[in-house]
């Protein structure tokens, strides 16, 4: 391996772990306050449809994003109501919502484009183009640094660099504001919250739909920044990915980071090598796709140190009456 | 006290949540431009009006009926078994392994020893969610999810690498042997001079589901163990003071949950494919929620919601042929079925119980 296919995989590595982050980020503030999401899936599916539909038919892909994070809002919308205002089961609720987007985008985009459940393909200023960042193309003859900027650094879209600053800036809404301790106690303690005079309703809606908007980002990034146009089930279980990296950064923003580009490394490595031979060990493919989740398990074990999620997570609060 | 009477708690609320659910999916028919009465008319016809779509709704009830059951015996101790499908992916592969493993002779013997393959394998998959649920607190419904991706990886790995037949490019094992060939409901009513369709794929796998039916009621509410598992479910904490093990009846609840997932196979692989083919369990795995959830965990009413979702099915299938609605319509009936019945439960309830407190009230005074 040369080192130019090392920077072609870091490369889409970081692609690949975009979606990963955003979605992982959403379900932290969502997690954080004590509200369970394997929805994160639908919701990425539903923002991935709209933002590319949209996008198609205004011909911008801002019109486009902004339609992805409202329809993944309205999802949002649609947990908060059942697990918080009708304090209904969290899980059942983000299983629902994830066959409602799965079944609605294919129905909606058949009724629309007629093509098999599919947008057409997106072109020109309907798409997020990568960024070249000054100075790119001059320094690329430096050695080792000059393509890592080229390469790797430069040439992303600008929701990559958007979900990258989304990492300090969850960070410092969760631990350095008033609204992040709250979010945090609200996921720990929701009646100190109550008695504090804080509402544990808002508390637990802000974070739901700060949630949506992520995943909102994340699945219109898959439809007009990863690939051009929406496809059936697109989001193949990357919302689930996200949950698992969740796990295993513990419910912690930069950890959130790396464990993200983990899981976009074995996809990158996954997508690029059909089988890898290591030492006369050969690697399945299947194992290289399994791996996240194999790796999730180990860490949910508790042998590889513990992960402990929020002390109130996954149940509705009810009032003292 | 009670607030509702039962007959309201098991029939009047998801009667309620049922008939949300249908108006929603009325209105989403109309929104894509189709007329919902004709719709349901046409689903009737094509699921119902013969014996060949009796074959198909009957088929797919008989997937349901098992993943529906799994769900519900999980939930019975508490525990929220959302891998029903990658345990039944794992239990085709004990099918597939039982099946081609000797000519079977008659599908007799080789049905019984299918079940055991299909449940020993379904058994198995679920069992370290179980274990590191019971014992290490790792969150059941997380473990499951992932187990129902690495479950496909495996599945992907022995159907491509190892179960393949040399020089197929066909991800998928041999045909099974003709011995291994399951009575259909032609040949089983055939000799009671009924006709039924011989092309449609219900067969005896139907007859096991019922059995597993009646098997499960008994269990949750006619043994020991089933008391135990109930107890669990509704309080550990006072259940470990009655001197149940947590840990035992976790893992217990599991393993008969995984079983019951796996013995799916011998209705999609082993009665329909006849070959394990990749993504052989379609999603059933995730209908048996909404399954269990309408069904309200009881087996007669699994029974009937799981004869719904097949109606559901093999009429939406004709609906795709006919019309230009696709087949993701029951996707989002699926969705609203699950949400209405299950996370919107108080929505329906709450109001619900206000009317009833309030008659008694008014009785009383």
């Amino acid at each position: 391996m040369d080192f130019m296919t090392v920077l072609q995989v870091l490369d889409s590595t970081v692609r690949l772990a975009t979606p990963l982050l955003l979605a992982c980020l959403a379900g932290l503030f969502s997690e954080r306050a004590g509200i369970f999401d394997i929805g994160l899936e639908g919701k990425m599916l539903i923002a991935a449809f709209f933002s590319a539909a949209v996008a198609y038919a205004s011909g911008s892909v801002w019109l486009g994003l902004l339609a992805g994070i409202g329809s993944s809002m309205l999802l949002a919308g649609l947990h908060g109501l059942a697990s918080i205002t009708f304090r209904g089961n969290q899980l059942i609720s983000g299983v629902a919502i994830n066959f409602l987007a799965a079944g609605m985008t294919v129905l909606i985009a058949q009724d629309w484009f007629a093509e098999g459940g599919r947008t057409p393909s997106l072109i020109g200023a309907a798409r997020f183009e990568p960024i070249t960042l000054p100075l790119a193309e001059s320094l690329r003859s430096v050695p080792v640094l000059g393509p890592v900027y080229a390469e790797l650094i430069s040439g992303h879209t600008i929701l990559v660099y958007l979900a990258l600053l989304c990492v300090p800036a969850t960070w410092w809404v969760l631990f350095r504001t008033r609204f992040g301790l709250r979010l945090r106690a609200v996921g720990e303690n929701p009646a100190a919250v109550d008695t504090a005079g804080i509402s544990v309703v808002g508390m637990r809606f802000a974070a739901v739909m700060i949630c949506g908007v992520l995943c909102g980002i994340a699945g219109a990034y898959l439809a007009t920044a990863l690939q051009a146009g929406f496809v059936k089930d697109m989001t193949a279980g990357r919302g689930y990915i996200a949950l698992a990296a969740l796990i295993f950064a513990k419910w912690r923003p930069w950890y959130a980071l790396s464990a993200t580009l983990l899981f976009g490394l074995l996809q990158a490595v996954a997508l690029r090598y059909q089988n890898i031979e290591l030492g006369g060990l050969i690697i399945p493919v299947q194992l290289m796709d399994a791996l996240p989740y194999i790796l999730t398990v180990i860490i949910l074990a508790g042998f590889v140190g513990r992960a402990i999620p929020p002390r109130a997570g996954g149940q509705p609060y009810v009032k003292e009456r | 006290m009670d607030r509702m009477p039962a007959w309201a708690d098991a029939v009047l609320v998801p009667l309620i949540s049922i008939i949300l659910a249908a108006s929603i999916s009325a209105l989403v028919i109309l929104f894509i431009g189709e007329d919902p009465v004709a719709a349901v008319k046409l689903m009737v016809t094509g699921a119902l009006g013969s014996t060949y779509g009796w074959g198909y709704t009957l088929y797919y009830a008989t997937n349901f009926l098992f993943t529906g059951l799994a769900f519900a015996v999980a939930s019975h101790a508490g525990l929220f078994n959302i891998g029903s499908e990658g345990q039944a992916m794992i239990g085709g592969l004990g099918v597939a392994l039982v099946c081609l493993a000797i000519p079977w002779p008659h599908w007799a013997l080789a049905l019984p020893a299918a079940i055991v393959g299909a449940a020993a394998f379904g058994a198995l998959w679920a069992l370290i969610p179980a274990w590191l649920q019971a014992k290490r607190g790792s969150h059941i419904v997380i473990t499951t999810i992932m187990f129902n991706f690495i479950a496909a990886a495996v599945l992907n790995y022995m159907l491509v690498n190892i179960l393949r037949p040399a020089g197929s490019m066909d991800p998928a094992t041999a045909k099974f042997p003709e011995g291994a060939h399951l009575p259909t409901l032609h040949d089983l009513l055939a000799p009671f001079g009924i006709a039924f369709s011989k092309s449609a794929p219900a067969n005896i796998s139907l007859v096991v589901a019922v059995a597993a039916c009646l098997l499960v009621w008994l269990l949750i509410w006619r043994t020991r163990l089933g008391f135990e598992i109930r107890a669990l479910g509704h309080s550990q904490s006072a259940s470990r003071y009655a001197g149940i093990p947590p840990v035992k009846i976790v893992v217990i609840a599991m393993l008969i949950s995984g079983a019951l997932s796996g013995c799916m196979a011998i209705n999609n692989v082993m009665g329909e494919a006849e070959r394990l083919i990749l993504n052989a369990t379609e999603g059933a795995g995730f209908i048996g929620i909404a399954v269990a959830l309408m069904g309200r965990n009881h087996p007669l009413g699994v029974f009937l919601a799981a004869i719904l979702f097949g109606f559901l099915y093999q009429g939406g299938a004709e609906l795709a042929l006919w019309t230009t609605i696709p087949r993701e319509l029951i996707i989002v009936i699926q969705a609203l079925v699950i949400l209405f019945t299950g996370a919107l439960d108080n929505m329906v309830r709450m109001p619900l119980e206000r009317i009833f407190m309030a008659t008694r009230k008014r009785r009383r005074t």
